[in-house]
Order: structure tokens, then sequence, then C-alpha cells
């Protein structure tokens, strides 16, 4: 894989199309991250190469194909730093995995009674299938609220922990407030009162190096079309005596060990929980995109995208009547900033800066119980990655300077 | 950088019915309500309807919403005022059709009055959700009518 980071741009044919006549300005990152030549050229190799079902033929392609579809899973291992490569399941996506984790291992732990305490913001993908598990089991679900300053109030996470609490899940990077929330003291903290901690790192996985043993998460979850990989492909880390001792929620091909007419049993995990014919493709596409990354290294992604954030935070200030929602300071903004221009809805705003080639996010972005916290509706969301520029950076706030001078100016 | 196209959707008259709209906040007498849901965006619109003798005798709209949402629903208790339930029902159908880029009739187009200009929302597919809204509530509310 050659890989230049004067020229990635290039690796990404997409950012050179036009929109509405204009060269695009991609800003939604945070939805979905463009796909690099490298790991389409990847995929299709596989495709025209070594093509096969995976675990099932005693033929050298089908060999191949598993042995590949196996690699990448020691790949992610080392990409997260798990302990075994077995403690990687393949799932469909984040929200499969957050669900999975729910169905299987919530359903073996709580009881009547039990709490389960998740952040106010949450993304939905992992708030209602904790909600629905806290319905099902008589459960208390608790909430912990921001701080005045629009992050994680630690202090009141501290007191809703409670000997009751089985299980904590929460985001490592918000969606919608750009911040990174302190995630191994929060282990650490909930630990001690011998609860269970899932986190979703779909925010996180593209924009910094992850240590899940130095984190000490029992599960994490993430999605491989935020890091560069296809679509449909997701990732659910979990500690090998957790997953062991979790039934699989799916049944079929694949998970299985042996099977009669009125019995079977299942495969060791990870198997047990990929049941039928996997996304192999996007497997390949997975260990690609970690390939990606690695060659640019993620600490450098980390710095390019906080060098971006620390040009782009403070010209967006400077826009009268522009809310920021979440911290105001660089320190504590990943590659995200959520906000709303004054008396102007964020559609109107985003059908604007559609009209100028800016493609940003404008609804509850998953969001609603944050919303509602926020005290709004919906906002509006531009997510930057390693690949946009400074200069697009002052595209994008004079393209927003624009549209709100078109809407007050309409208004008169 | 230019925003000519914009124009083309957020027409003078669209903004108007946007910042004053028409017949906002719940009427007196109230025979049907109904609420529906931006998903994409969370914004809620209630329709509010009295309908005497199959008879639209008032309409009216609340709730937040984009320029688009308020405009249209603005545009649309102009329209539907005062109509029978049975041709406010087709105006409705036909606004859908109008702004999903099908043909309508030149009467038709009149009937609809000042929403006709959202015809231009063919051109932007994703905000089609936030114009036919309150008109989806008002068939829920009309069709109510008629159980
Ligand atoms: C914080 C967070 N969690 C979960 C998800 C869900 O990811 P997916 O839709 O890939 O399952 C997303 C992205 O949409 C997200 O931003």
């Amino acid at each position: 894989m050659t890989i230049k980071r004067e020229t990635l741009r290039k690796d990404f044919p997409i950012l050179d199309r036009k929109v509405n006549e204009e060269p695009l300005l991609y800003l939604d990152n945070a939805a979905t991250l463009q796909t690099p030549n490298q790991v389409l050229k990847k995929i299709t190799e596989f495709y025209q190469k070594s093509h096969a079902n995976v675990h099932r033929g005693v033929y050298t392609l089908a060999q191949e194909a598993t042995q590949a579809y196996e690699q990448v899973r020691e790949q992610v291992a080392a990409f997260i730093h798990a302990a075994n490569a077995h403690e990687i399941v393949y799932t469909r996506s984040t929200t499969e995995s957050l669900n999975l984790v729910a169905s299987s291992f919530g359903e073996l732990v709580v009881q009547e009674g039990d709490e389960i305490l998740l952040t106010i913001m949450e993304h939905h993908s992992n708030l209602i299938p904790w909600q629905q598990l806290a319905k099902r089991k008589k459960a208390i679900l608790k909430y912990v609220p921001l701080t005045v300053d629009q992050t994680l109030d630690v202090h009141a996470f501290k007191q809703q922990l409670t000997e009751k609490t089985k299980i904590v899940a929460l985001a490592q990077t918000s969606n919608v407030l750009g911040v990174t929330n302190p995630v191994k003291k929060l282990v650490e903290l909930a630990h001690q009162q011998h609860a269970y901690v899932v986190v979703d790192a779909a925010q996180t996985v593209a924009h910094h190096a992850l240590d899940v043993q130095d984190l000490n998460v029992d599960f994490l979850a993430f999605s491989g079309h935020k890091m560069g990989a296809p679509t449909g492909i997701g990732v659910l880390y979990g500690k090998s005596e957790l997953l062991k001792a979790m039934p699989p929620i799916q049944f079929g091909g694949e998970m299985i060990e042996n099977v009669t007419k009125t019995t079977a049993t299942w495969q060791p995990a990870p198997w047990k929980f990929e049941a039928g014919t996997p996304n192999i493709g996007g497997v390949i596409g997975l260990g690609a995109a970690i390939d990606y990354l690695n060659h640019l290294e993620m600490s450098w992604i980390a710095a390019t995208e906080k060098k971006l954030m620390m040009h782009l935070l403070p010209e967006l200030q400077k826009i009268e009547g522009l809310t920021i929602y979440g911290p105001q300071t660089v320190e504590r903004h990943e590659g995200i900033v959520t906000f709303n221009l004054a008396h102007i809805h964020p559609h109107d705003v985003a059908t604007g800066l559609d009209m100028l080639g800016v493609e940003v996010r404008a609804g509850h972005h998953c969001a609603q119980p944050l919303m509602a916290a926020l005290g709004v509706e919906s906002t509006v969301r531009a997510s930057l990655s390693f690949y946009n520029s400074i200069a697009e950076m002052d595209r994008f706030v004079y393209a927003l300077k624009m549209v709100k001078e078109f809407f007050n100016h309409e208004s008169e | 950088m230019s925003l000519n196209k914009l124009n083309l959707l957020y027409r003078a008259v669209v903004l108007d019915h946007a910042q004053h709209p028409h017949h906002k906040g719940e009427i007196s007498q109230v025979t049907q309500k109904v609420t529906l849901h931006n998903p994409s965006c969370g914004d809620d619109i209630q329709v509010f309807i009295c309908v005497a003798q199959n008879q639209i005798s008032e309409i009216s709209f609340e709730g937040q919403g984009c320029t688009i949402s308020q405009a249209s629903a603005s545009m649309m208790t102009d329209v539907l005022q005062g109509n029978s339930v049975s041709q406010a029902l087709s105006q409705c159908e036909a606004f859908f059709a109008l702004t999903m880029g099908k043909a309508i009739a030149e009467n038709q187009k009149e009937a609809l009055g000042d929403a006709a200009v959202l015809g231009s929302l063919a051109e932007f597919p994703m905000r089609i959700k936030c114009a036919t809204l309150a008109w989806h509530a008002a068939k829920m509310a009309l069709e109510g009518t008629l159980k």
C-alpha cells in the first residue's frame, strides 16, 4: 500500500466531484467517512482473486478466503490493542454490536430492580437497546446529565453509580457535542461498583488510537464505514470471559458445532455470534481501512484534525447569532461542531450550504434526548476529517456567512 | 459561490408566509386535529379543522419548523379554507404530485394558490417531507371526518 500524506486527497476521488456546480466540500464525516482507493482496490482484488465462502470449503479458495477473513480479525485486535483476536466479533455496524451486547449480555446480567446507567449524550443506537432491555427486565434506566459547559457531569456520574448498577453504557466521543469522555476514569469508577462498561467508539475509532486494555472496557463497538471501510461491517470487542458466557442471539450456519433434530451446540466466541455467511468483502475492506489509517498514523490524524478545529472554532465563534453546542474550547473538541444560527432553521441552513457545495448534517443526529437537554429540536453539524484542509474551513465559514445573510436579508 | 438557486426555493412569497404565517394557532371549534412528526428534524406540526356539512369552515396549524414547513402550512390553510372535504382531499393529492415533480393540470395548479410555487421542491427532494407534512396532517384530519 503506497500512501503519502501530502497527496492523500488523491486517494478519495469523490472529493474532486462537484455538487450543485460547486466543488464538493464534505463535512459530514461523522456520518460516514469517504472510502479511499486503497480500500476499494483491496476489495476488488479479493473478489477477482480469492472470493469464496469462509469456514466451509476444504478447497484452496475457501481456505484463502477464510485466512484473509481471520487475518483481519488479528488486525482489528492489534488496532484496538485487544489481548486476543477471539475478542473481536464481526457485526454489521455499531448499532448491531450494541444490540448484541444488550440482547445477549444484558439479558444475562440485568434483573428486575437493577440499574442501567447511560449518559444523556448517547446516540439512539446506544440508548434504545438499553431502554428496551430495561423495559423487559423492569430495570431502572438512569441518565448522567451534562454540566453547564455541556460536557459529561462526572460528579453526577459518580453519584448515580450504585451497587445496583449492572451496566454502564456510554459514548467515548459524542457525535453531537464533539467531546470525548474520560472513559478510563469512568470505567474505573464503574468497576468499583462491579458494573460492566459498554463503550460506543463509533466517533473515536478513526480519530484517535484506541487501547481497550488500557481503558479496561468490557465491551466496545464501532463501525467500519466511519473509518474508511465500506458500510455493512462493524465490530464488537468483548473481554474473552464475557463473550464466553454470552449466548448467541442469531442461529444458522457457521455458528454451530453440532446439530441434531432436537439440539445444537455452538462454536466458541467469536464465531458463535457470526451466524450465516458474513460480510466477507466488508471484512477485507475493514482490514484495508486499518492499513490505511495505520500508514497515516493515528497520532498524525488526531493532530491534523485538531489543527483544523483550532482554525475553525474561533472563526465560527465570531459569527454573530451563532450558538455552538458542547464545549466552547478547542481543547475539548474533536472534529465535530454542532451549532444553530439564530432565527434560521437548521434545515434551511443545510439547504443553503448545499447550494454552495458544502455538505453538512441538519437534524437531531439520532440523539433526541440530548436535543431535549440542549433545549432544541434540531441543529446543524459539521464534522471534519484528516482529508479536509484549512482552506476548506475558510470556505465553510464564508459559505455560512452567505447563508446567514441570505436568510437575514430576506427576512427584513 | 452563489446562492441564486436558493431563490428558486425560497421565493419572496415563501419567505413571507414563513415569517407571517396565516391561520396559525388553535381555532376555537375543532372537529378534527392531527399531529405529525418530522423524524428527520424532530419538528411537530399540528393541523386543526372544523368541518360542518362536509365543508371546511375553519382550518389552522400550530408548531415550529423550517421555512418550508411553515410556509407550506400557511399556504395550505389559505387554499383549503372554505372548501368541501372531497375538494380539499383532491387538492392535497395535487400538492403531493406537484412536489414530486409530476405534471398536474393547469386548473389544479391554479387551485393550489400560493402553494403552487412549492413545485420547485422537486429540485430539492430532501426537503419534500418538510413541505408535505402539514398537508398529510390535513389529509388525515379530513379523512377522519369521513368516518
Ligand atoms: C456515536 C455514534 N454511535 C453509534 C452510531 C451508529 O453507527 P451505525 O449507524 O454505523 O450503526 C453513530 C453513527 O451514526 C454514532 O455517531
